[in-house]
């Protein structure tokens, strides 16, 4: 690979920044200086106040280098790489609580690099409440609502035909009564043990745990016909889904958990869904697979107008890798819902897998975009 | 992947190229990508090399066949050679291992620091390319410098004693680099690049290790503890196919591999390998599901590895004991240019 010769690039003036610092800083004005040489890292001063700063980072070494400007905990701030030898940058950063940072010069890029201690004073800089992360909550809020009562409905459309032997029918409702269920899966799973009673599969319960619920009816209707003891697993299936819908219509929501939620709903589509472990008996995974992905798409479809604020490019990103899975998941439809996983083509899996991580890679980074304003 | 742009195409290869350059420093493949980024994002490195030397790591790009269709404006820009290598007698490809727009191959001393290489730049290109094969080898088969010993292959033979070496450079200009008069016109980017022929050659390994040390000589052509040439002493002795043995039969058997695939037979044909082995577990009969990853750079793949891999397919002793299940062919270009910083994979491809 390249290994850069030395490039002549000198910018000379910066030295001159030097004496004027000291008094500025507190003023917030000029830039803090940095002498990055092979075997030094020399800031203009080790001392300023929260706020917006700027470094002027000059390398005076014969290697290539970077600067980072790192909180007392190593975490990055901000950072400047691919400083040649001779080359000066600039690096605008935000320093928001007061605290012990330092600059890192590192030199060839490798290595622990060398520390400047930078004692940051001054009040920490508080950002208002954005008032649409707490409408982005509200209207998830509402949506999860609706789907509850959507899941109470379809479920007891469920239990009832298979109460009533009625294989045919109970089939034809298995998929639709858990496709809000899949909506909402990371709401209602965090109200712990509900979940494997309810959506548990037979070779995840663990011991002591009885066999119930979804797919344990799915495994009497497609498989070993129904049995004794199915009605009892419908009701309590009923009994469960009723108690679950109440807590998530309760659940206290925020921005952070929305987008852990549209994360959560992608890797159980990525671990679950795609290998057509979830519904083995049935078949029905890609009514799952649409169920989760819809739910993912409701949270970042709600968070979108703070992310639009944030990171655009983010956004873009996302909305270009999401049109690329949804055109792949309407392409499976097949009458009024979806193919029989096992007639879905090898090539066409794995192009929704690949779809797949593209869209996950993006709302991986939702999460940091929240956080920072 | 489908939809992928010409300016996403780019755009990777500049992304690419960076995170490349920082990774064969030792770098992270991002500044504080291990721990030092936002601590509610996923970090920009994942971290199995932290802490581990550079480890020799080179990252090399080829650019496959298919790349030069309609989708990325480079119809006109593929070189005449670059065209899917033909059928061979034999050959058992598996699509899934066969193929490819483009490839990246990173060595390294450390298997830990090829493979982070690797799985960082997939990362970057999520949803612009995805993988459609990847193989892992070790062990280099081929010695490609005078100052290495040759090495041996998972059938215990010394492979590349007559291989090419780096202190030959006239013969890697006549061998192994495109010159400018192959690459006329829109196809001149590839000049002093390379063809990459890959081929995953899935070896028999019990039932070659049931066989005797003379038929296992004599598939080879060479004797197994010092790597002569039959009929020869020592390692790099000439091979003399005129030579008779005791039985009055040839020394060096007409069906064995060296025999084949030595240039006296193949009108002057050379070719620089730089393969390696590989074991992938166990092919659910209990068997070791191994061989050599064989990978080789040449001038024309058509006009060397074509001929040479013909002849062998329909002669080669060593066939009962191998079967090839991948198979791949990529152009090279030639690497960043040093002494400039803006240059990025592929730059002369796409200007």
């Amino acid at each position: 690979m390249r290994t850069r010769a030395t490039t002549v690039l000198l910018a000379p003036l910066l030295v001159v920044a030097l004496g004027a610092c000291t008094q500025a800083k507190s003023a917030g004005g000029s830039a803090i200086t940095v002498d990055a040489s092979d075997d030094a890292c020399t800031m203009s001063t080790s001392t300023t106040t929260t706020g917006d700063r700027e470094f002027r980072i000059t390398n005076t070494g014969t290697k290539v280098t970077e600067f980072y400007v790192l909180t007392e905990d190593g975490m990055v701030v901000s950072e400047v790489e691919n400083l040649t030898p001779g080359m000066t940058r600039s690096l605008h950063v935000t320093l928001k609580r007061p605290g012990a940072y330092k600059g890192n010069c590192k030199p060839g890029m490798v290595g622990d690099g060398i520390d400047a201690a930078l004692a940051v004073t001054g009040d920490t800089i508080t950002t208002d409440t954005d008032p649409k992360l707490e409408a982005a909550a509200g209207e998830y809020q509402a949506w999860v609502s609706a789907q509850a009562d959507e899941l109470l409905i379809r479920t007891a459309e469920f239990v009832a035909a298979v109460k009533a032997k009625d294989v045919a029918q109970a089939k034809s409702l298995y998929a639709v009564a858990r496709a809000p269920w899949e909506r909402i899966e990371p709401v209602a799973e965090s109200f712990g043990d509900l979940d494997p009673a309810i959506d548990g599969r037979e070779d995840v319960i663990a011991e002591g745990l009885e066999f119930t619920g979804f797919h344990r009816l799915e495994k009497d209707l497609w498989v070993d016909g129904l049995q004794a003891d199915s009605d009892a697993i419908a009701d309590r299936l009923l009994a469960d889904v009723t108690t679950i819908v109440e807590k998530s219509k309760a659940a206290d929501l925020d921005g952070l958990k929305i987008a852990n939620g549209a994360k959560e709903l992608l890797d159980e589509m990525a671990t679950g869904k795609i290998t057509g472990e979830e519904d083995r008996y049935s078949h029905t995974d890609l009514h799952d697979f649409a169920a989760n992905w819809e739910g993912s798409k409701k949270g970042m479809e709600v968070l979108k107008p703070i992310l639009t604020d944030r990171n655009q490019d983010l956004v873009a990103d996302y909305n270009q890798a999401a049109t690329t899975l949804d055109g792949l998941i309407a392409a499976q439809r097949e009458g009024e819902g979806y193919r029989l996983y096992t007639d879905v083509p090898q090539a066409e899996i794995k192009a929704l897998s690949d779809a797949l991580t593209a869209v996950g890679e993006q709302v991986g980074r939702v999460g940091a975009a929240l956080a920072t304003q | 992947m489908p939809g992928t742009t010409r300016e996403e195409l780019t755009a990777l290869l500049r992304a690419w190229t960076k995170a490349t350059e920082r990774m064969t420093l030792g770098a992270e493949a991002a500044p504080g990508g291990v721990a030092g980024g936002n601590p509610l994002a996923a970090p920009a490195d994942t971290g199995e090399a932290m802490g581990l030397p550079a480890s020799g790591l080179t990252v090399t790009i080829g650019f496959g066949p298919s790349l030069f269709d309609d989708r990325f404006g480079l119809a006109d820009r593929r070189p005449e050679a670059l065209i899917e290598l033909p059928a061979f007698r034999g050959d058992a490809l598996r699509p899934e291992r066969s193929g490819g727009d483009m490839a990246l191959q990173a060595c390294a001393h450390d298997p830990q620091v090829a493979v982070h290489a690797i799985r960082n730049l997939v990362r970057i290109g999520a949803g612009r390319v995805s993988v459609r094969w990847s193989q892992l080898g070790f062990g280099r088969t081929s010695s490609t410098s005078t100052s290495q010993a040759t090495p041996r292959n998972l059938f215990g033979y010394k492979d590349g004693t007559n291989n090419l070496k780096a202190e030959e450079p006239e013969l890697l200009e006549r061998h192994v680099w495109v010159q400018p008069d192959d690459v006329p016109g829109a196809a001149a980017w590839l000049a002093g690049g390379s063809y990459l022929v890959a081929r995953r050659i899935r070896m028999h390994i019990e039932v070659w290790d049931r066989t005797s040390l003379q038929e296992q000589d004599a598939t080879f052509g060479r004797r197994k503890l010092k790597g002569e040439p039959m009929g020869g002493s020592e390692e790099f002795d000439e091979p003399d196919f005129a030579a008779l043995g005791s039985d009055g039969e040839p020394a060096i058997p007409r069906d064995s591999h060296v025999f084949l695939a030595h240039a006296s037979q193949l009108d002057g044909i050379r070719i620089l390998r730089r393969g390696y082995n590989f074991t992938d577990g166990t092919d659910g009969l209990g068997r070791l599901d191994a061989g050599l990853f064989f990978i080789a750079f040449m001038r024309d793949a058509h006009a060397q590895f074509v001929p040479m891999q013909r002849a062998l397919a329909a002669k080669d002793r060593l066939n009962e004991y191998i079967v090839h299940d991948g198979s791949a062919l990529f152009a090279c270009p030639p690497g960043i240019d040093a002494d400039d910083p803006s240059d990025v994979w592929g730059r002369a491809l796409f200007t």
